[in-house]
């Protein structure tokens, strides 16, 4: 009796949750004729046009790309930096570490904005403005602080003591760290690397004013689909449902691991 | 030559955890650091193997100073308390791993891998991972790891006290083995047992307080213990202590209990000791016409496998009676012990040993 009175609160509560994506799936499959005309539960006249726009489109299938490449490689920047760091914060005592440690975190107390304005200057200055790297630096700001945060909780709960054997068995640091330590923090990083890409992923305000039209991300292709005729619905439903799709594979390979990184009490 | 220590200390901020270690580890030594804890044990193994350095003194190997040497260039390996291996490695790589790094070829590594497997009985669980294995097979995979290497100093952080009592035997036996065969390796192993100590023989350091109190010969120290202290640390129950005085002849245990001077005693000046019997040295039959009677009360009663440890009250000296058995024995109620003067020790006013027990013709 109490599981099925469960089971019917996740029911609704998915039920709540899926609304807005379905909604979003069934636009997608219509015409804007059809979506401000008349109100229907699921597409009448089933269409793909929208989805073969943004496929066959470059200044759309473009913007995939272009968001693409700066979350990965702003993922992989985050991380070979914030390995070592967190190992740092969580075998040496230096001084001041555990005011470094929070000065890390205050990182992501301010609002973007507030950066906004002096990395458009720099970046100008420097003539990085449009650039995939720049979009994929300045995510660091916010993305470095978090897998730091994250990695040192998974280094901290691998014994010290396994560090010792490794140098007493003869092992080099950067053989050790590479060959044992991080296998042995697989999930935590697999949870980093999720949390950097989905924050680049999602990211508009520095993705949009750092970048033109060669480094333009999805998300600001997105939201500039007016043009004479108006707001293009369906297409800017197809573009947000492409949008989940690579969250959903991230999410898809590090399930097992997501459950872990939220134990640690980290994320 | 072998490995010196000379004066080392170790401060960490306020606090010290050893002072002014003097010591000297033979090659092919079987070495055993008896402590309770917080005695500076691991602290001392630590700085033997080059993962702390002494805030102060000299640390030789071979007459050399090996003080900040990288740890990776000495020759020494590592076992401890908990069962440390590299979860992400199979038992044969955990065991090949120093060999690999060593630079050995294949054959040779893959010789000396199962040599040693077999040696630990975990020859059959080389494919499997840590995880999969019990407890003691953890430990046995880092003691292979450890001798796999054939260092020059093999350092063993009390390797058996996380494992249940059976094993804990059956590996003290099988390491005593295993070490009479390493006829060139230092041994240093520390433990807070002293039964642990009296089994694996060799050389003994008792600590106390991040202080060496008393090293030498296992044997020799168990029946010469120098202090108040090291008698305390090294007998398990501790060893018992009735204040008492000397005179005439005559020691006096207690308020009243007179007994005629041992032959070990005869050179006794008088004054005030303190008297010190092992708890199997005291009995609840008389054994020989010379023991004397101590009349007691029953505090406690504790049995321990098949022993009887009773722990009675004399005024206000509190002893501990061993007794083989399982006996019981009603608190309170009243029970006389006898002591044989011959098995008494006897420390003068600062706690030094002024007479042991005389044990030659004895066990």
């Amino acid at each position: 009796m109490k599981n099925r009175k469960r089971y019917i609160a996740l029911a609704v509560y998915f039920v709540l949750l899926m609304l807005p994506i379905y909604w979003m799936l069934t636009m997608s499959l219509r015409t804007n004729a059809d979506i401000l005309s008349s109100f229907s539960y699921y597409p009448k006249n089933l269409t793909f046009t929208n989805y073969i726009k943004i496929f066959t489109d470059r200044a759309w299938y473009s913007g995939y790309i272009n968001s693409l490449i700066y979350v990965t490689m702003n993922t992989v920047i985050s991380l070979s930096f914030a390995l070592p760091a967190a190992y740092a914060f969580s075998r040496f005592k230096f001084l001041g570490d555990g005011q470094m440690f929070f000065w890390l975190l205050t990182n992501r107390m301010a609002p973007a904005a507030v950066f906004l304005l002096p990395y458009f200057q720099l970046y100008s200055t420097v003539g990085l403005i449009d650039t995939h790297i720049a979009v994929a630096l300045a995510h660091c700001l916010f993305n470095v602080p978090l897998a730091v945060w994250i990695l040192e909780g998974f280094m901290s709960g691998i014994p010290r003591e396994i560090d010792e054997t490794a140098f007493i068995d003869g092992y080099s640091f950067p053989r050790f760290f590479i060959t044992l330590f991080i296998p042995l923090i697989r999930a935590g990083v697999g949870v980093t690397a999720f949390f950097c890409f989905m924050f680049s992923w999602v990211e508009l305000l520095f993705a949009r004013t750092l970048t033109v039209t060669n480094a333009k991300p999805i998300v600001a292709t997105m939201t500039r689909t007016i043009s004479a005729t108006g707001l293009d619905w369906g297409l800017m439903a197809a573009a947000g449902t492409l949008t989940i799709v690579p969250g959903a594979l991230v999410i898809w390979f590090v399930r097992n691991h997501m459950a872990k990184g939220f134990a640690l009490g980290r994320v | 030559m072998g490995l010196m220590l000379q004066h080392v200390d170790k401060i960490v901020g306020r606090e010290v955890h050893l002072k002014d270690i003097d010591l000297h580890f033979a090659p092919g030594s079987r070495n055993v650091i008896l402590g309770r804890t917080l005695a500076g044990k691991t602290s001392l193994l630590r700085i033997m193997a080059g993962l702390d350095r002494p805030t102060q003194g000299r640390l030789l190997v071979d007459g050399r100073d090996v003080i900040g040497m990288s740890v990776r260039k000495r020759s020494l390996a590592m076992v401890y308390q908990q069962f440390i291996n590299y979860p992400s490695l199979t038992i044969y790589d955990n065991i090949a791993s120093p060999l690999k790094l060593a630079g050995l070829n294949k054959s040779e590594i893959d010789r000396r891998v199962r040599d040693t497997a077999a040696m630990l009985h975990i020859d059959d669980l080389l494919f499997r991972l840590p995880a999969e294995l019990s407890g003691g097979q953890q430990q046995r995979t880092a003691i292979a790891r450890a001798l796999v290497k054939e260092s020059q100093l093999l350092l063993l952080d009390e390797p058996l006290v996380n494992l249940d009592y059976k094993l804990r035997e059956e590996l003290r036996v099988e390491l005593q083995q295993i070490f009479a065969l390493r006829k060139a390796t230092i041994v240093v192993y520390t433990t807070t047992e002293p039964a642990e100590a009296l089994m694996l023989g060799g050389n003994i350091v008792i600590m106390d307080e991040g202080r060496v109190l008393q090293a030498g010969p296992t044997p020799e120290v168990f029946r010469h213990p120098a202090t108040t202290r090291v008698a305390e640390i090294f007998s398990d129950p501790p060893i018992n202590f009735i204040q008492g005085r000397a005179e005439a002849g005559q020691a006096l245990l207690g308020p009243a209990i007179r007994l005629p001077f041992s032959s070990h005693m005869a050179h006794l000046p008088a004054g005030p000791y303190t008297f010190g019997v092992r708890c199997n040295h005291l009995s609840l039959q008389s054994t020989s016409p010379e023991a004397v009677a101590i009349g007691a009360r029953v505090d406690l009663c504790e049995i321990n496998g098949s022993e009887t440890f009773i722990h009675v009250r004399y005024g206000d000296t509190r002893l501990v009676v061993q007794k083989t058995g399982v006996h019981h024995f009603k608190i309170g109620s009243s029970i006389t012990v006898y002591v044989h003067p011959c098995h008494l020790f006897v420390y003068d006013a600062e706690g030094q040993l002024a007479a042991a027990p005389d044990h030659t013709g004895r066990a």
